[in-house]
C-alpha cells in the first residue's frame, strides 16, 4: 500500500507573481521503501509540492485542489493540531542550507531532543540517551562530544547528519528531503547520499527527495517525476527515465547534463599567455589584544601556465584556495608571493597605473548573475564603463557594446535596458560582454555557471567554447564541477587545501586520475556509474 | 571549518572551565578602552572651556563677563592659566585624573560632591524607567509579532509611533496635570514628601509614589523603541530556515515562539539596550527638571540656569562614565547569550 | 540566438510612488506635513504682526476672543502667531541640521568602509567615542558653552546625529564593495572615487534616505527639548521655548503647553510615518531577500 498518496494537487500563488499556479493538477504515489525523486529546475513547483504535504508552505500560499492520502486520511483535510503532531513523528524533513537550518543558540543534543519532547515520547534522561544513539547512527564523530556542541562548531555536512538524526528521532514512515545536499561540496554529499540510502533501508522508509540534478537521482532513485512549470512531463522507474527519457523536456535537460565523454583536446600551443609561479597567499585572521592571530594559507606554492587560446580548468572544493588564485591573477586578491606573469608582463609588482593597463588584458566572468551588474545602471554603462575610462571615446564604445551583446546572443536593444529585467543565464551573457569589451587575450571565469540550471548551464559553455574559437581566448575556468570541467577544458588542474594536487589533459585527469584525492573526488560526483552507461548507449 | 571531536571536546571544557576567563578577560578589555574615552572626554572639556567665548578663567568661574578683576587673577593663578597650553591641559588632566572636577563657584561646592549627592536619585529612576520599559517594550512586540497583521498589532504599533513622536517633558507636562493637579492621584513634585519625616518602609512606599509618574513617562519613549526592535527582530527571525526546522519537528506554535524564535530576537534588542543608555540620561534631564527630580539631570538644569559650565562639564564626563559602566555591562549578558561570541578567540 | 527581456518596465519614479502609496498611514504623514510646511511659508501672510507683540491681556483662555482662537500667553502673546512662526524654527533646524550630520557621516561612513583596514578602525573609533557620550548632555553643554543660536542650535544637533549615519553608510558600503560589480568596475580599470561615488554609494542612497527622514523627526525633538531648557535662540519663537515659558504656569493656563506640545507631536509623528512608507517603498523586502 502506497504510503502517501497525492490526487490532483493544484498551490496558487499570490497575485503578481509570474504564473498563477505554483503546482497544478499533479499526482503520484510513493511506496514504503522507495526513493521517489522529484527533480525540475527552479521554479518548477518540485519544493512547493513537498511543503504543500508537510503542511508548511509559506504565507499567502495556499493548496488550492486535491488531497493527499496518508494513512488512511487527507492531509490537507486535518485540522493544523492533527498535522502538527505527524510533523516530526510520522512525516519528517530535511531542507537544502545545512548552515541556517539549525538554531544557533541550541546545542546540537538538546535540538535533536527536542523532537521527541514536542510528541511528549521518553523521558529527558531516555531522550539525551537517544540523542547520543542517533548521533551515533547518522555517523557524527564523537557524539557524545557533539550533543554537547552549538551548530557553529560543526562543518555543514555535520550540520545535515544532525538534521537527519532529528528527522529520524521517531522513525517517521516518511522522509522528505528537500535538495538536502545541493549546499554541499561533492565529497560531502556522496557521504550524506550514501547516509540517506543506507538508512532508509534499514528503516524501510519512504523518501520523497528533491533535487534539480540528475546525478544525484541515477544514485539514488527507485522512482523519478520530472517537473516543469508546476506540472508533471514524465514519470516512471529510474532506469526508464534516465536511459530512456519520452517526454522532450526530459531529454533535453539530460543532454544538457554534461557527459563523460571528454571531447578531443586542441593541439597543445606552445606560447604562454599565463604563467604562475610558486604563487602563496595567506589570510590572517584579525590581530587583537587578547587574541592570538589565526592564519590560513588559502594558497600555498602554486604554479601553472595557460596557453594562447588554451582553457585550463581549475578545479576544486570549496576552501581549496581555486578563487584565490583567480582573483590573485588580476590582483583582486594581493598575493604574498610568487611571480604571475601575463604575455611575459610580470603582473605581482605593477603600481596602481600600471595595473590599470595589465588588467585590461585580464577580465573576469563572475559566479553570481544577480550580484555581477550593478542594479542602478543600465547594460550599456555596465559594458562601456571600462573602455570609455581607457580613453575610448563614449559612442565608440557604445557600438561596440551593441555588437558584442550581439556576439553573445542577446539583442543589441538589451544596452538600454536594467539588469533586473533579464533573467540568470541572459545576465551572465551581459556579464561575459562586459568582460569582452575590454578585448582582453585571457578570461578568467570563477564558477561563472555554477549559479545556472543545467539547460542554461549548458548554453553559456557552449558559448565560452564559439568565443575561445573566434577570439583566440585564453580562458581560466575555475569550478567545483569536475564534470563541467572536462567538458570545456584542454587541461584540468585539481586543488586541494591551497596545494595543486594534479594537472594533466582533460582525459588523463577524467579517466585516469593519478592523485587519491582527485580519484576521490570523481567517485564522489553523483551518477558516476549512470552517466558512464548513457554515454555508452550513446556512442554505440 | 572541520570541528573534530578533539576539538569540540576541548572547546567544551574550555567553555566551562574558562567561560569566566574570557568573560573578565571581556571586561578587562572595555575597561581600558572606557578610561581612554574617559580620557578623552576630559581633553575635550578643556578644549571646549578654552574655545568659549570669553576668559577661560570666567567662564570657570561661571561668571562670563561679570566677575571681578581680582576673583578672575585669583582663578587664573590657580589653574596656572597664565602658563602655556600644554601646562595648562596637563594642569587640568592631573585634577581629573585625582578626582577633582573642580569647584563650582555658583554652588560652592567641589562639582564631584555635588554630582555624587545627586547620582542616586538619578540612578533609582533611570534604572526604573529602564526596567519598565525593556520588559513593557519585549512583552508588547512580542504579542504585536505574534499577531502580526491583526488589530491587536496595528492598535500596539500605533501606539509605539505615537510613544515615539511625543516630546518626553510634554507628556511629562501633561501627566502632573492630568494625574497630580486634576485627580489628585499621585504626587507631581520631588522625590519625597518634605517634612513627613517618614522612615523604614514608609519612607521607601512615598519615594516610590513619587517615583511613578517621572519613570513611568521617561519610560514610555524607550518602550516604544524596545517594541518597534522586539516585533521586526521575532519577524526577521521568524523567517529563518531553522524556525521551519522547529515547526517540521512538529513543535507548537507558542513553543517555536518560546525556544527558538524569541532567543534569537533577543539578541539584538539587548546590543540596543546598551546603545540606549546615553539617551536614557538625556531624556533624565528633562523628566528630572520637570518632576523637580534632585538627580544630577535637574543639577544639569540649575547649571545651565546659571551657566556654571564647570559643573556641567563635570556631569557629561560622569554620565559618559556611568553609560560606558551600562555598555559593559549588555556586553557581558550579550556573551553569555550568544555561544558564537568570543569562541574564535 | 536572441533572447528576448522579461519583465516590462514602469517608470521607476511611478514604481516608487506606488509602492509609497500603499502605505497608508504614509500617505497621512505627507499630507500633514506639507500642512505644516505651508503654515511656516505663510505664517508671515497669516499672522502679519510679530509672535513676541502683545496683541491682548495675558491668560486669555482659548476661543474666548475672535482672532484669538488658542489665546495668549504670560505676556498677552498670541499663541495661534507663535504656534506659525515656531513651525519655521522647527523644519529649518530638522533639515538643516540633518543635512550637516548627512555631511559628516556619509563621508566618514563611506571612507571607513570602502578603505577599510586602518581607516576604518581610526574612523569607527571616532564614531564609537560620540556615541558614547551620551548625545542629549553634550548638545546641552555644546549650546551653552557657545550661546544659544540658531547656528550653534543646529551644529550641536549634527553633532551628536551624525554617528549612526556613518554606521549605517559603512555597513552597507562593506557588504556593496564585495559584490561582484564592484569588482567588475575595479577590473575596467576605474578610479577608487569613481567607483565608490558612482558604483556604491547610490545602492547605498536607500538606506540612507530613509533615515534622513528619521533623523529630522528627531532632529525636531531634540532642538524643542533644548528650547523648553531655555537654550533656544532668543530671537527665534519655537514650540520648545513656548512649552518652557508656560511651565511654571501650567496649574493655570494649560493651553499654553498643551498646543505646542500637539504641534510637535504631530510633526514628528508625521516625519515618522513618511520614513515608513519611504522605507517600504524604496526596500521591498523581495530585493534584500535575494541573498
Amino acid at each position: 500500500m502506497s504510503v502517501l498518496s497525492v490526487e490532483h494537487l493544484t498551490i496558487g500563488l499570490p497575485k503578481g507573481a509570474d504564473r498563477r499556479h505554483a503546482v497544478k493538477d499533479v499526482s503520484f504515489t510513493i511506496e514504503a521503501g522507495e526513493i521517489l525523486c522529484v527533480v525540475g529546475e527552479s521554479g518548477s513547483g518540485k519544493s512547493m509540492a513537498a511543503n504543500a504535504v508537510m503542511g508548511l508552505l509559506p504565507d499567502l500560499v495556499a493548496v488550492e485542489n486535491g488531497r493527499a492520502m496518508f494513512d488512511g486520511k487527507d492531509l490537507f483535510a486535518l485540522p493544523e493540531r492533527a498535522r502538527q503532531a505527524l510533523r516530526g513523528d510520522r512525516i519528517a524533513m530535511i531542507f537544502q542550507e545545512p548552515m541556517t537550518a539549525l538554531n544557533p543558540l541550541m546545542r546540537i543534543g538538546d535540538q535533536i531532543a527536542e523532537v521527541y519532547d514536542a510528541h511528549g515520547a521518553l523521558t529527558p534522561r531516555q531522550r539525551r540517551a537517544k540523542a547520543v544513539a542517533l548521533a551515533t547512527e547518522v555517523g557524527l564523530p564523537d557524539p557524545e562530544a557533539i550533543v554537547r556542541a552549538y551548530p557553529f562548531q560543526l562543518s555543514g555536512g555535520q550540520r545535515q547528519r544532525a538534521m537527519i538524526a532529528m528527522a529520524l528521532a521517531l522513525e517517521p514512515d516518511l522522509l522528505i528531503a528537500d535538495e538536502p545536499t545541493t549546499a554541499l561540496d561533492v565529497t560531502t554529499q556522496a557521504q550524506i547520499l550514501s547516509l540517506i540510502n543506507d538508512l532508509q533501508r534499514r528503516h524501510g522508509m519512504a523518501v520523497m527527495f528533491i533535487t534539480h540534478d540528475f546525478g544525484v537521482v541515477a544514485e539514488i532513485a527507485t522512482r523519478v517525476i520530472v517537473m516543469r512549470y508546476g506540472e508533471i512531463v514524465e514519470a516512471g522507474d529510474a532506469a526508464t527515465v534516465l536511459n530512456a527519457p519520452r517526454h522532450d523536456y526530459t531529454k533535453r535537460l539530460l543532454e544538457a547534463v554534461p557527459s563523460d565523454v571528454v571531447p578531443a583536446a586542441a593541439a597543445p600551443r606552445e606560447t604562454p599567455m599565463l604563467a604562475v609561479d610558486g604563487l602563496t597567499k595567506t589570510f590572517g585572521g584579525k590581530r587583537s589584544l587578547f587574541a592570538k592571530r589565526r592564519v590560513v594559507k588559502a594558497v600555498d606554492d602554486v604554479s601553472f601556465t595557460i596557453a594562447k587560446g588554451e582553457i585550463l580548468g581549475l578545479v576544486g572544493e570549496s576552501g581549496s584556495g581555486k578563487s584565490t588564485v583567480g582573483r590573485s591573477i588580476v590582483r583582486l586578491v594581493e598575493p604574498d608571493g610568487g611571480s604571475i606573469t601575463i604575455d611575459g608582463q610580470e603582473i605581482t609588482t605593477l603600481d596602481a597605473a600600471g595595473l590599470r593597463k595589465a588588467r585590461r588584458r585580464a577580465q573576469m566572468v563572475f559566479q553570481d548573475p544577480y550580484a555581477s551588474l550593478n542594479p542602478r545602471t543600465r547594460v550599456a554603462a555596465a559594458i562601456t564603463q571600462g573602455p570609455v575610462a581607457m580613453g575610448t571615446p563614449r559612442k565608440e564604445a557604445l557600438a561596440d557594446a551593441r555588437r558584442l551583446l550581439e556576439t553573445v546572443g542577446l539583442d543589441a536593444s538589451a544596452a538600454d535596458r536594467y539588469p533586473h529585467e533579464f533573467s540568470g543565464g541572459q545576465r551572465q551573457r551581459i556579464g561575459i560582454a562586459r568582460a569582452l569589451a575590454m578585448r582582453p587575450e585571457l578570461i578568467i571565469a570563477d564558477e561563472a555557471v555554477s549559479a545556472l540550471d543545467v539547460s542554461i548551464q549548458a548554453q553559456i559553455l557552449d558559448l565560452l567554447r564559439d568565443l575561445r574559437e573566434r577570439f583566440g581566448l585564453s580562458i581560466l575556468f575555475i569550478t567545483h564541477d569536475l564534470r563541467v570541467a572536462a567538458q570545456l577544458c584542454d587541461r584540468i588542474a585539481v586543488m586541494q587545501q591551497g596545494k595543486l594536487v594534479e594537472m594533466g589533459p582533460a582525459e588523463e585527469v577524467f579517466l585516469r586520475p593519478q592523485d587519491p584525492y582527485t580519484q576521490r573526488l570523481l567517485a564522489a560526483v553523483p551518477g558516476a556509474r549512470w552517466s558512464g552507461a548513457a554515454t555508452t548507449a550513446a556512442s554505440a | 571549518m572541520f570541528a573534530t571531536h578533539a576539538a569540540i571536546d576541548t572547546e567544551d571544557k574550555a567553555r566551562r572551565g574558562f567561560r569566566l576567563l574570557r568573560i573578565l578577560t571581556l571586561i578587562a578589555a572595555r575597561l581600558v578602552k572606557a578610561v581612554i574615552v574617559l580620557l578623552l572626554i576630559v581633553v575635550a572639556n578643556f578644549l571646549l572651556i578654552h574655545a568659549a567665548p570669553g576668559d577661560p578663567a570666567a567662564v570657570m568661574a561661571g561668571e562670563a563677563g561679570a566677575a571681578d578683576e581680582i576673583f578672575i587673577e585669583q582663578l587664573r593663578d590657580r589653574f596656572g592659566l597664565n602658563e602655556p597650553f600644554p601646562v595648562q591641559l596637563w594642569t587640568y588632566l592631573k585634577g581629573v585624573i585625582q578626582l577633582d572636577l573642580g569647584y563650582s563657584y555658583r554652588q560652592q561646592q567641589p562639582v564631584l560632591d555635588l554630582i555624587l549627592a545627586r547620582l542616586p536619585a538619578t540612578l533609582i529612576l533611570t534604572m526604573t524607567a529602564f526596567v519598565i520599559s525593556l520588559t513593557l517594550g519585549v512583552v508588547l512586540g512580542v504579542v504585536a509579532a505574534a499577531r502580526q497583521g491583526t488589530w491587536t498589532d496595528s492598535f500596539v504599533t500605533s501606539l509605539s509611533l505615537l510613544f515615539y513622536a511625543t516630546p518626553l517633558y510634554w507628556v511629562a507636562l501633561m501627566a502632573v496635570l492630568l494625574f497630580s493637579v486634576q485627580l489628585g492621584w499621585l504626587p507631581g513634585y520631588g522625590y519625597e514628601t518634605i517634612g513627613a519625616g517618614y522612615t523604614g518602609l514608609p519612607h521607601v512606599a512615598d519615594v516610590a509614589k513619587h517615583l511613578v509618574l517621572p519613570a513611568l513617562t521617561l519610560g514610555l519613549f524607550f518602550t516604544a523603541i524596545y517594541m518597534r526592535m522586539t516585533r521586526a527582530s521575532m519577524l526577521e527571525v521568524s523567517r529563518m530556515d531553522f524556525v521551519k526546522t522547529a515547526r517540521a519537528k512538529g513543535l507548537s506554535p507558542s513553543r517555536v515562539q518560546r525556544r527558538h524564535i524569541l532567543r534569537n530576537a533577543l539578541l539584538p534588542v539587548v546590543t540596543l539596550a546598551g546603545l540606549q543608555a546615553g539617551q536614557l540620561v538625556g531624556g533624565a534631564v528633562l523628566t528630572e527638571t520637570v518632576f523637580a527630580w534632585p538627580g544630577i539631570g535637574r543639577l544639569m538644569f540649575e547649571a545651565l540656569a546659571q551657566r556654571d559650565y564647570n559643573l556641567l562639564l563635570g556631569i557629561l564626563l560622569i554620565s559618559a562614565a556611568v553609560v560606558i559602566i551600562f555598555n559593559i555591562i549588555t556586553d557581558v549578558i550579550y556573551t553569555l547569550i550568544d555561544p558564537r561570541i568570543g569562541a574564535n578567540a | 540566438m536572441t533572447l528576448a527581456a522579461t519583465a516590462p518596465a514602469r517608470h521607476p519614479a511611478l514604481d516608487f510612488w506606488f509602492r509609497f502609496a500603499r502605505n497608508r498611514g504614509a500617505v497621512f504623514g505627507l499630507l500633514v506635513l506639507l500642512v505644516v510646511i505651508a503654515v511656516a511659508v505663510f505664517a508671515n501672510v497669516m499672522f502679519p504682526d510679530s509672535p513676541w507683540k502683545m496683541v491682548q491681556r495675558p491668560f486669555l483662555e482659548p476661543f474666548q476672543v475672535e482672532g484669538l482662537p488658542l489665546g495668549t500667553d504670560t505676556l498677552g502673546r498670541n499663541v495661534a502667531a507663535g504656534l506659525a512662526y515656531g513651525a519655521r524654527v522647527s523644519l529649518v533646524v530638522g533639515l538643516i541640521s540633518t543635512l550637516f550630520s548627512l555631511a559628516i557621516g556619509v563621508p566618514l561612513g563611506a571612507a571607513a568602509g570602502y578603505y577599510g583596514g586602518l581607516v576604518d578602525d581610526i574612523l569607527m573609533r571616532i564614531t564609537e567615542f560620540f556615541q558614547t557620550i551620551p548625545s542629549f548632555a553634550l548638545a546641552i553643554v555644546l549650546v551653552a558653552i557657545f550661546q544659544p543660536s540658531l547656528s550653534s542650535i543646529v551644529a550641536a544637533i549634527a553633532i551628536v546625529s551624525w554617528p549612526p549615519v556613518a554606521r549605517l553608510v559603512r555597513a552597507e558600503v562593506m557588504s556593496l564593495k564585495s559584490r561582484e560589480f564592484v569588482e567588475a568596475a575595479r577590473l575596467a580599470g576605474l578610479s577608487h572615487l569613481h567607483i565608490l561615488t558612482r558604483q556604491i554609494l547610490p545602492n547605498a542612497m536607500s538606506p540612507i534616505i530613509v533615515m534622513a527622514s528619521l533623523m529630522v523627526a528627531t532632529a525636531i525633538l531634540l532642538e524643542s527639548s533644548l528650547s523648553f531648557l531655555g537654550l533656544g535662540d532668543p530671537n527665534i519663537m519655537s514650540w520648545g521655548y513656548m512649552i518652557g515659558a508656560a511651565r511654571t504656569v501650567i496649574r493655570n493656563a494649560w493651553w499654553l503647553s498643551f498646543f505646542p506640545g500637539v504641534c510637535i507631536l504631530v510633526t514628528v509623528l508625521a516625519l515618522n510615518l513618511i520614513g515608513e512608507g519611504l522605507n517600504d517603498a524604496l526596500n521591498p523586502r523581495l530585493a534584500r531577500k535575494g541573498r
